[in-house]
């Protein structure tokens, strides 16, 4: 298990509008737990308000959690002392849902896939030239080239964009990736080529990725193991057909059924066209 | 090492930064006050820069006195008139120029300097240092900057410098606030967050991700302020605690001239016409800028 | 000719880079009661084409090079702006893809619906069906009725209640609720949805799908819905039309369309979905990307990523053919119906 989640709890306090008022609480998370194998990629299928990107967050160490571990590789991320957990930031990395503000527009390719190697030059130790020898390794191996390297994002189309995210995220060779909705802002064609390139990559990198995704189809075809999560509850978890095959929990059958499938003849509506 | 693809790529880096200029151009020149503006601030600095070489009595600079040809109404010799030392009024306002931009540049850049700190700092961190801060600035902003830089200037003395001093002194909130805005909401963009989960460290978040990108807002509110900041400095030239003659300064001018209203209005008139002609400029330069720098109108 | 009728209609945008050939000969045509699927990637002209229809596309940069838009007769393109603004109110209802920037955060629900309400009963005083000399007070009260019965109707529970609260107090589903009863207050018989349940949950999404199914039921209504997902499309629609880069290349009654996709690039979509038999790194995507539609590539404009292009689709744009009655592709490799069938 390269990641152990166990029991993990979070909750948000707010004092609402007055600055002495009653104090409310939320749960995001209630009583979490996953545990993600090596080489592994791991489905997480929630809707918006679900807790899945609360729960990232707490993973990437940018939440402060309310109880529970995050056990990632043997050590327990939530008692880090700070400069280890910087430490272990280039091991777990993320790629976010929206091409198109998750990379700076006023800063080049090279120097947004370059970053990642500048921050962590201490573990790292690549020197100028070599981190620019790196950014075109990666440049290539996510599907662009030298010659895109000293452009702006604006310059580039949706698919190529998350191309440029999933480089910078593979740049310190880390070995887990969060992987947050990285295909819904896609039309569908490009989101094949991604879902094929994150494929390869877990194939030649020995990635472990958890992927998060409302999209059912999706996740059924890239993941090996999925987990449900409504209201911050951890409500199914299984292989991914066991559960597309079998769905045990009400939530599952239900968005299961409202998955809308390409097929008009599995309408719930009558759509014989007249003519 | 690709080192063949390199050169290749810089070109089209060079190509594609070439295209976004044209870009902008032809978005600015949609606008032809802008270009009006844009035409009248060059001209502006070309007074500024060469001005002193250029003019027909350089020698009236320096403060050179001919009683001969006090108050002469304007005509081909005297374009402007001349003035009650019988100086070229036209000589004086050209050479004016100088002054003003210097000042002008000077207080603004200053006060964005300073302010762009100030505000990047209180947006940045928030909670007490963005309190006491932005209450720092607001303390600043509830006092006429123009009283304020008066009572700055006369505990300083008067002069050039301390005249830009105490103007600075009064600009910056301005731009802190306009800065803690920026930052502000910068600082919930993904990239920004991407950053964060790299672990980048505040300076390099700041320096990289959220300062460029809030330079255009920044850069059109200095040009907006340029016409201001020139007519502070004429302000306190005018009252008399601003540049000092012989200098010539558009203020000063202007101060010394009311004496002479309604007679010789020649004097009065074409100094004024300068500083109109200054904050009209760099207001309508600003404007346009501010269209094609404008985020929401980038593709 | 049909209710909603495009024809041939060609849109040009002028940008910095020149004018781009948006919209390159749309010919449509929409009868009451049918829920057509604009389908097709960013950029195709999809949503220029609704916007076209309630005439919202900007002009300048927009200018209509040519062909026709005729709604229930009435040529669109030539009717004055201040007739457009009445039928937009009343026959033409329009939703869009993010419900919260279409309503003001700053008024309440129910006085943004009312206002829309006494707008639409200038235009056909039917409406609110109060007699001509009714007070101001009485044609609001008789609006707020209206808006709340509206809201009933799209399945906001207790309406008269919520009608007072502000677009924040509603979830994201409730909210295209609201949008969608705002849209039928006029009565309209046309329902352009571009991109309705794009922002909303899967499970919310099917309820927005089933509410819009039972109003054209209901009302006889005319649907273009405006989407790039094929599921929602195979879902609702009783027709499809696929666009690429400013052409319709291949539409007609859903079922056809979808049991035997005939264009390379439907079939490439098609394929593009995830589904339940991919196994993983089997998914095809189409190679190249979009034309630029500045110098489109003459004839057909799939040609340079197509894989079955032939030398002779660089020529000339390809035909529309009718492969089966009402499936019309436009492709030179398609066969008429009638022929003998490959």
């Amino acid at each position: 298990m390269i990641l152990r989640i166990e029991n993990l709890t979070k909750t948000f306090r707010s004092r609402g509008r007055r600055w002495l008022g009653p104090q409310t609480s939320f749960t995001a998370l209630n009583d979490v737990s996953l545990s993600i194998g090596k080489g592994e990629s791991f489905g997480l299928v929630g809707e918006s308000g679900s807790g899945k990107t609360t729960l990232t967050r707490c993973i990437l160490g940018l939440e402060r959690i309310t109880s529970g571990r995050i056990v990632f590789d043997g050590t327990d991320l939530t008692t880090l002392p700070a400069a280890e957990m910087r430490r272990m930031r280039a091991r777990i990395q993320i790629v976010f849902q929206d091409p198109y503000a998750s990379l700076n527009p006023r800063m080049l390719v090279h120097d947004i896939i370059a970053e990642p190697m500048e921050i962590h030059q201490d573990t790292l130790g690549l020197g100028a030239r070599q981190r620019s020898d790196r950014v075109i390794e990666l440049l290539e191996l996510v599907g662009l080239g030298a010659q895109h390297l000293y452009r702006y994002p604006h310059e580039f189309s949706g698919g190529q964009r998350q191309r440029i995210g999933i480089a910078r995220a593979l740049a310190v060779n880390p070995e887990f990736l969060i992987l947050d909705e990285p295909t819904s802002a896609l039309d569908v064609s490009v989101q094949a080529q991604v879902l094929n390139l994150l494929h390869d990559l877990q194939q030649k990198l020995g990635l472990t990725y958890l992927f998060i995704s409302h999209d059912l189809g999706v996740i059924r075809y890239i993941c090996d193991r999925i987990a449900l999560i409504y209201r911050g509850d951890i409500v199914e978890e299984g292989g991914v057909d066991d559960i597309f095959e079998r769905p045990s929990s009400d939530y599952a059958r239900m968005l299961l059924a409202a998955m809308p499938e390409p097929d008009p003849a599995k309408s719930p509506f009558n759509t014989e066209a007249a003519g | 090492m690709s080192a063949s693809a390199t050169p290749d790529a810089r070109a089209s880096a060079v190509a594609a930064r070439r295209q976004n200029w044209r870009r902008a151009a032809y978005r600015f020149q949609q606008s032809w006050l802008s270009i009006v503006g844009l035409a009248i601030v060059v001209l502006l600095f070309v007074a500024a820069v060469a001005g002193p070489s250029l003019v027909p009595y350089p020698a009236d600079i320096a403060g050179g006195i001919n009683t001969a040809t006090r108050f002469e109404a304007p005509s081909i010799a005297h374009l402007f008139g001349t003035n009650e030392l019988g100086q070229d009024v036209f000589t004086l306002v050209i050479a004016g120029a100088r002054i003003s931009l210097l000042s002008g540049v000077a207080v603004v850049v200053l006060g964005a300097l300073a302010g762009t700190i100030v505000g990047a700092l209180a947006g940045y961190y928030g909670g007490w240092t963005d309190e006491i801060l932005m209450r720092i600035a607001d303390l600043k902003l509830t006092l006429p900057s123009l009283i304020l830089a008066m009572a700055v200037a006369a505990a300083l003395g008067a002069g050039l410098v301390n005249t830009i001093i105490a103007i600075a002194l009064t600009w910056w909130p301005g731009y802190a606030r306009l800065v803690r805005g920026e930052v502000i909401a910068k600082k919930e963009e993904l990239f920004v967050q991407v950053a964060q989960a790299l672990g980048a460290g505040t300076g390099r978040i700041l320096r990289r991700h959220i300062l460029p990108n809030i330079v255009s807002p920044i850069i059109v509110k200095m040009s907006l302020d340029m016409g201001f900041a020139i007519l502070t400095v004429a302000s306190l030239g005018f009252i008399g605690i601003g540049v000092k003659p012989p200098t010539p300064e558009w203020g000063s001018l202007l101060s010394i001239a009311r004496n002479y209203m309604p007679d010789y209005w020649w004097t009065a008139m074409f100094p004024g016409l300068a500083i109109f002609l200054a904050v009209f400029g760099f207001n309508l330069l600003g404007d346009g800028l501010r269209d094609v720098l404008d985020p929401r109108a980038r593709r | 000719m049909a209710f909603l009728d495009i024809r041939d209609l060609h849109l040009a945008m002028r940008t910095f880079e020149g004018e781009a050939h948006v919209l390159n000969g749309i010919n449509l045509s929409v009868e009451r009661g049918e829920i057509w699927g604009l389908v097709g990637e960013t950029g195709c002209g999809k949503s220029l084409t609704g916007l076209s229809i309630s005439r919202l596309v900007p002009s300048p940069p927009g200018r209509y090079l040519r062909g026709e838009i005729r709604f229930a007769g009435q040529d669109l393109l030539a009717t004055p702006e201040d007739g457009m603004r009445r039928l937009r109110g009343g026959h033409i209802g329009m939703i869009f893809q993010d419900p919260t920037t279409n309503l003001n955060p700053a008024f309440r629900i129910g006085e943004q619906m009312v206002d829309v309400a006494l707008h639409a009963d200038a235009v056909d005083p039917a409406i609110l069906g109060l007699a001509p000399g009714a007070s101001r007070r009485q044609r609001r009260v008789e609006a707020r009725r209206l808006a709340i019965a509206m809201l009933d109707k799209v399945g906001v529970p207790d309406a008269a209640r919520r009608i007072d609260d502000y677009p924040h107090q509603f979830s994201g589903g409730m909210r295209q609720r609201v949008l969608i009863a705002m849209a039928l207050i006029g009565k309209p018989e046309l329902l352009i949805a571009d991109e309705p349940t794009t922002a909303l949950d899967v499970s919310v999404q099917a309820q927005i799908l089933r509410l819009i199914h039972s109003l054209v039921l209901e009302y006889q209504l005319a649907v273009l819905l405006i989407t790039h997902n094929l599921g929602v499309v195979a879902q609702l629609c009783t027709h499809v039309a696929v666009m690429y880069a400013g052409n319709i290349i291949e539409s007609g009654p859903v079922r056809p369309v979808f049991r035997n996709p005939t264009h390379p690039y439907t079939r490439a979509l098609m394929k593009a979905v995830p589904h339940a038999t991919h196994r993983r790194g089997e998914l095809q995507g189409l190679p190249g990307s979009v034309p630029n539609l500045f110098t489109p590539p003459p004839g057909c404009r799939l040609a340079p990523r197509c894989p079955v292009a032939q030398p002779r689709c660089a020529e000339r744009v390809p035909p529309t053919i009718a492969v089966s009655p009402g499936h019309d592709v436009a492709c030179v490799l398609a066969t008429p119906a009638g022929s003998a069938a490959a």
